[in-house]
């Protein structure tokens, strides 16, 4: 049976915790593929090299940037799930500002926090097979994509923005109909436009959409009476490093 | 004099990863030290400058196992700091969410973390060969609250339909949840009398227990801050008497009471200070399982857990019957500059947040004081006592404890965000 690793960077769990909350699903995908190293499920170690590795999390010690090189060598196949792992996550924040001055508000002894300056993806370090978007990533894709996997195939996962997502489940539109800022038009599709269907603006947790005309969309947004403040705040969250320039636009 | 360094890899089975290091020496054990390594996210740093708003949808992300507990002292601390107080439908629908994510994640640490500890396997899904109805009915009960979680929240992870004052959207009816939750009931109560029966180590340490405690309810949402010892104080004077400080080996703070460390959070701290306000059904299910009135041993956390998912859902059924929908999704919450504090039983415990708001209604100050860094000095105490009569014992078995008696603590390292290594050392 072929293999399959998970592996945790700095993260808070959730997208790896999204493969456990395939509740129907688990034990089938289990009998297809060896769980064979999964730390947060399993006590079992089983050795590499592994056929299909989920990588979680970002690069953000000196000692991740060996253990990801280390998982590289022992994957077949390196597939990043996650905000965190695809751009770096929420705590990428600390790119904008200073790791130093970072650790400084959280502890007394900043200098005994071993941290990198910045938080970055993996793939900043090592070559990826295919990144999944979502901040969690979601439950469907996840399976189509080691489905993908174990047929040899691409993963059929779309590119294009949420709106088109809106559109298939009959949401009105939050920023025209009630003028709701919302990063749906340049936000990569995956959740099922899930916040518009909850009456609030997509605030962009899947990363950017393929070639996103944000410069479009922040001209609609500032006549929608958001600042610039505002639009700076609402791009950098998390997915920091790939949306981080377009409020600029 | 022998050295002897054994190195047994990351601890596994808990949310996050860490690392445990004891030295001994003649018998005794001399240093002892839970390393909780993860790399630290900072998120009491990159909250500031946010708008105030924005800390329910921003702190889900310390922890994908509890993200609600993290959206629901975070809207506390701001509608306090705001001068709000959500009551009536709202609060219920926060309740029926928060006893969702009770329910997930408790059965999620009963059947997939700590199960295969009693029973011999590595992994849930390895105990699914021989005891296949049991997961089954596990990953059915895990359903059951992620379901609820996702109806209520919008999304099982990190759910988007929480704000300040209330939701983005409230549910016109919620009697569709009603079979689910009635079947998860019945696998509740299975699963207390599952494992009741379970080989449990005869230990029993003499904690002093930490919770909050409500007048009307198995407190989770609200309620004032209890020690066990009989005192009781505010949430908003909780700077006063709990204090963290940094250790060496740990990214993880540790935490202070009232100038001592190694107090516990958790279920058997709710249970020992609240259990008279359980569900009729759970307090039934708890004396059945001969918990007693005070539960000690902290290898029997998991018959507690089990009948707190069978509280949750007998609260989460009735929250339901009585649900009208408001006429509002959410109460009007201003910005105004002050400081707010906010705390609530998070499935591993209590969880604090206290904000300063300034002048421009951004955050100027975050504090965030999460379940596993008030417990870590106390699991260090436990492994303390477990490890010294022991010491005799061979090492892949007093590590095998030590592993298992991180786990009955449930303890969820990402919290504190980290990688753990286990190494013994007899000197
Ligand atoms: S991407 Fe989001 S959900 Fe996934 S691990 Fe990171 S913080 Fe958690
Ligand atoms: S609508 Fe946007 S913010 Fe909301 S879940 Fe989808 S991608 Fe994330």
């Amino acid at each position: 049976m072929r293999k399959l690793a998970v592996w945790k960077f700095a993260s808070c769990d959730g997208c790896q915790l999204t493969l456990l909350d395939c509740e129907d699903e688990l034990l089938s995908v289990a009998a297809t593929i060896d769980l064979a190293y999964f730390l947060e499920a399993s006590s079992a170690r089983g050795a590499g090299p592994y056929d299909l590795s989920l990588v979680e999390g970002s690069i953000s010690t000196p000692d991740d940037v060996e253990r990801i090189k280390h998982v590289r060598r022992v994957s077949r196949h390196l597939v990043t799930i996650g905000a965190c792992a695809t751009s770096g996550g929420v705590q990428a924040l600390r790119n904008l500002a200073g790791v130093r001055e970072f650790a400084a508000v959280v502890y007394a002894r900043p200098d005994h926090i071993e941290a990198l300056e910045r938080s970055t993806p993996i793939s900043a370090h090592v070559p990826v097979d295919f990144e999944l978007r979502g901040c969690p990533i979601d439950k469907r894709q996840l399976l189509e994509v080691i489905g993908a996997f174990l047929a040899g195939r691409r993963p059929a996962v779309p590119a294009h923005s949420v709106c088109v997502e809106c559109k298939a489940r009959g949401n009105p539109c939050v920023l025209v109909a009630h003028g709701t800022p919302c990063l749906g038009p340049v936000t990569q599709a995956g959740c099922g436009a899930l916040c518009p269907a909850f009456n609030r603006g997509c605030f962009g947790c899947f990363g950017p959409m393929e070639s996103p005309n944000a410069a479009a969309l922040n001209a609609r947004l500032r006549a929608a009476g958001m600042t610039g403040d505002e639009l700076a705040r609402v791009y950098r969250t998390f997915n920091v490093t790939s949306f981080g320039g377009s409020s600029d636009a | 004099m022998t050295h002897k360094t054994i190195r047994v890899g990351g601890l596994t089975r808990v949310e996050g990863e860490g690392a445990l290091l004891v030295r001994a020496r003649d018998g005794r054990v001399t240093d002892l030290q839970l390393k909780i390594y993860e790399p630290p996210r900072f998120f009491e740093a990159l909250l500031r400058g946010r708008a105030f708003d924005e800390p329910p949808d921003i702190t889900a992300r310390v922890c994908g196992i509890c993200p609600v507990a993290y959206q629901m002292s975070a809207c506390q601390a701001l509608e306090s700091a705001c001068g709000v107080t959500v009551e009536g439908a709202l609060r219920d629908l926060r309740l029926l969410l928060y006893y969702g994510e009770w329910i997930e994640s408790h059965a999620l640490h009963v059947y997939l973390l700590h199960a295969p500890d009693f029973l011999g396997f590595p992994s849930g899904v390895a105990m699914a060969a021989s005891h296949r109805p049991a997961v089954e009915r596990g990953l059915a009960l895990k359903k059951a609250g992620n379901e609820l979680v996702a109806a209520v929240g919008g999304r099982a992870i990190h759910p988007v339909n929480v704000r300040l004052g209330g939701f983005h959207r409230v549910p016109a009816d919620l009697t569709p949840l009603a079979g689910p939750l009635r079947r998860a009931l019945r696998a509740a109560l299975d699963t207390v009398e599952w494992v009741s029966g379970f080989d449990f180590p005869d230990v029993e340490h003499d904690y002093r227990f930490l919770a909050l405690r409500h007048p009307a309810e198995y407190a989770i949402l609200s309620g004032d801050v209890a020690v066990s010892d009989g005192t009781a104080f505010p949430v908003h004077d909780w700077p006063r008497h709990v204090v963290e400080e940094q250790v060496r080996h740990s990214t993880a703070l540790h935490a202070r009471l009232d100038g001592r460390p190694g107090y516990l959070t958790g279920p058997l701290a709710r249970y020992a200070l609240n259990a008279p306000l359980l569900s009729p059904l759970a307090l039934r299910a708890a004396a059945e399982a001969g918990l007693g009135r005070v539960c000690r041993n902290p290898f029997r956390s998991i018959v507690v857990r089990a009948v707190e998912i069978v509280h949750a859902c007998e609260e989460a059924l009735r929250l339901i019957d009585r649900y009208v929908p408001p006429d509002e999704p959410a109460m009007p919450v201003a910005a105004r500059p002050g400081v707010g504090h906010g705390a609530s039983e998070a499935p591993r415990g209590t969880l604090y947040h206290r904000y300063r708001i300034d002048e421009d209604g951004l955050i100027a100050e975050a504090d965030i004081v999460p379940p596993t860094a008030q417990n870590q000095a106390r699991i260090e105490d436990d492994l303390r006592a477990l490890v010294e009569p022991r010491l005799g014992l061979p090492v892949a078995r007093l590590t095998e404890l030590c592993e298992r008696a991180i786990r009955n603590h449930d303890p969820c390292i990402s919290c504190s965000a980290h990688f753990l290594d286990l190494s013994l050392r007899h000197g």
